[in-house]
């Protein structure tokens, strides 16, 4: 089968390799009828996130059609079911998966040892997300294996086009969790960074609960028209101060809510701490760029909330404590436990609360992935989100 | 530039490569400057420049501000100029350690190569992200009607105020709004 596969920073090729099969009694193959980019890909496109090796599988935001199931899969699946993917994978039984906090299932990661060397204990596995989380590999393929198939999945109903589902395998939970971890209230502003596509799913997500002002920061004129046509109000980072503009607009009080959508890559570059950054990140003594973390901590209302959508993935140097500590901040962070909402987000999609493939800008072919990740990366030709048809 | 941003469009610009360039001297031109500041002493000895350490320190801060510029500034262009004026002014300085009986001409010659070099990464920087871009950008895509909500953002707001909040999701009681309980009224004596 073709697949888009990881060579190397910024070298991600179109590949022949061998299609997958069932290896466990708990796995099925999905044949994929669609895919997409994440931004959380670009972390590995840059190689931001170690643990990568050559020859693995990108992808973890997959829908298709299945074609095989495993023996102990056949009582929740059979062939010819429609499913969207989870990009976490999960066994439903452990203490964790118990509790819904899918994102840190204790079985799936076949490589826990490593993770819990690098953050104490095991993360779920992901799908085409280094051998952190298990070295799976990804769907941006023609076929994806789907380890513990039985629980993870999402069956998603015929009649209703791709474009409107597959979201549900990531960015569309990811953005409700992000609104849902800021409990808002109706008197809520909530101020979201960055304006990519988790961003937009948060915006409309604070929409839909009810925010009284949902304030969208960015750069790029596009993502910013699109976030101000879903009900947002815009700061543009290159024209106005975020901190001055953020007061103006709470009378001088701060957001009571405030969501990083941004993560680890923080592309502000005129401030003093970007470039120090900057700096450190090219000798090697910091891992991230948390210039939006730093923002938040201080603009944000005390006894606000810090909800962090964000991929981050190490060492973050220089973050104001001492703001969180006494403006009594609660910071909500976690990769998104995506089983425990998408019932709920799927009936709102049936009922045209929302349409979520307003978000995709670019469909292309398989082959055609690879460029796609350098277009989508440099924010080229209005780039917000792609959408791959293998 | 790396984004499309107003300006750079208006300037026609879409070059990442240059403005990777750009960055990367930038940075270049910080750690440079710590060498200088930090070592002036060891580079002066090394170049046969001695009684010289107090303008390199200079020239040491000198490059850390063209860096922080090239880094902090939304268009780095002039910063990148700055570089270049700061390169001739570099060789300039190098040049007067080749004249008498300096016994590290050798050192100095390698120097001004490297100088040299710099320079002419420094220039085709400059030049290029000073030039029209041949290639006009495309124009803004309009994505003003994507709201994502097909009965539009008035019905969509609160329309999912039917959501729980799971408990573990809910903001911690002990920062949800708190008001002070009435003090207990004193009983008035009955007349």
């Amino acid at each position: 089968m073709k697949a888009l596969v990881w060579h190397g920073t910024t070298d991600i090729r179109c590949d022949s390799v061998p299609d997958p099969e069932i290896e466990q009694p708990r796995d099925a193959i999905i044949k994929v009828t669609s895919c997409a980019i994440c931004g959380s890909d670009l972390h590995l496109y840059n190689h931001f996130m170690p643990g990568m090796k050559s020859g693995d599988i990108m992808g973890h935001e997959t829908m298709g059609e299945v074609v095989e199931v495993g023996a102990e899969a056949k009582g929740k699946l059979k062939v010819g079911d429609r499913v969207v993917i989870p990009f976490t994978i999960i066994c439903g039984e452990c203490e964790q998966c118990k509790r819904g906090n899918f994102s840190v299932c204790e079985r799936t990661n076949r490589n826990g040892n490593i993770a819990a060397k690098a953050f104490g204990h095991t993360t779920a596995g992901l799908f085409g997300y280094t051998h952190l989380t298990g070295g799976y590999p990804g769907g941006q393929a023609e076929y994806l294996r789907v380890p513990f198939a039985d629980a993870t999945h999402i069956k998603v109903p015929n009649g209703i086009p791709d474009e409107k589902l597959l979201f549900l395998s990531d960015i569309f939970p990811t953005g409700w969790q992000a609104a849902v971890q800021c409990d808002i209230q109706p008197t809520d502003t909530v101020a979201i960074w960055g304006c990519g596509p988790v961003g937009q799913m948060t915006i409309r997500s604070a929409v839909l609960l009810g925010a009284k002002q949902v304030i969208a920061i960015d750069r790029i004129p596009e993502r910013l028209a699109m976030a101000e046509a879903g009900g947002a109000i815009t700061i543009n980072i290159d024209e106005d101060s975020v901190i001055e503009r953020l007061n103006e607009l709470t009378n001088g009080k701060g957001p009571e809510k405030c969501i990083d959508a941004v993560g680890m890559e923080a592309h502000a570059t005129a401030t003093i701490d970007s470039m120090y950054d900057r700096v450190k990140q090219a000798t090697m003594m910091e891992t991230d760029r948390p210039h939006v973390l730093r923002e938040m901590a201080y603009v944000c209302r005390p006894a606000g909330t810090l909800s962090i959508p964000g991929v981050y993935g190490g060492l973050l140097d220089k973050i104001p404590f001492g703001a969180i500590m006494n403006k009594g901040l609660t910071i909500r962070t976690g990769q998104t436990h995506v089983n425990r909402w998408t019932d709920d987000l799927l009936r709102r999609i049936e009922e045209g609360q929302i349409d979520p493939s307003f978000v995709i800008t670019h469909t292309v072919s398989l082959e055609e992935g690879p460029d796609m990740y350098k277009v989508f990366r440099d924010k080229q030709d209005g780039c917000i989100k792609v959408v791959i048809k293998p | 530039m790396r984004y499309e941003t107003e300006r750079t469009r208006r300037r026609g610009q879409a070059d990442t490569a240059t403005d990777t360039l750009a960055r990367g001297l930038g940075l270049f031109s910080i750690a440079l400057g710590i060498a200088e500041i930090a070592a002036p002493r060891a580079l002066a000895r090394a170049l046969g420049m001695k009684g010289q350490e107090g303008l390199i320190a200079g020239y040491g801060v000198r490059e850390i501000a063209t860096g922080i510029g090239i880094l902090a500034s939304k268009d780095p262009t002039p910063w990148i100029w700055g570089r270049v004026a700061g390169d001739a002014l570099d060789l300039a300085t190098l040049a007067t350690a080749l004249e008498g009986n300096n016994p590290k001409k050798e050192n100095v010659g390698i120097a001004m190569a490297a100088v040299l070099g710099a320079t002419a990464l420094d220039v085709y920087c400059a030049q290029t992200l000073s030039r029209e871009s041949p290639h006009p950008l495309p124009p803004l895509q309009d994505y003003s009607d994507r709201s994502g909500f097909p009965r539009g953002v008035e019905q969509a707001h609160g329309a999912a105020s039917d959501f729980a909040v799971p408990s573990d999701f809910r903001t911690p009681e002990a920062l949800r709004p708190y008001t002070q309980p009435e003090a207990p009224r004193h009983p008035q004596p009955s007349m």
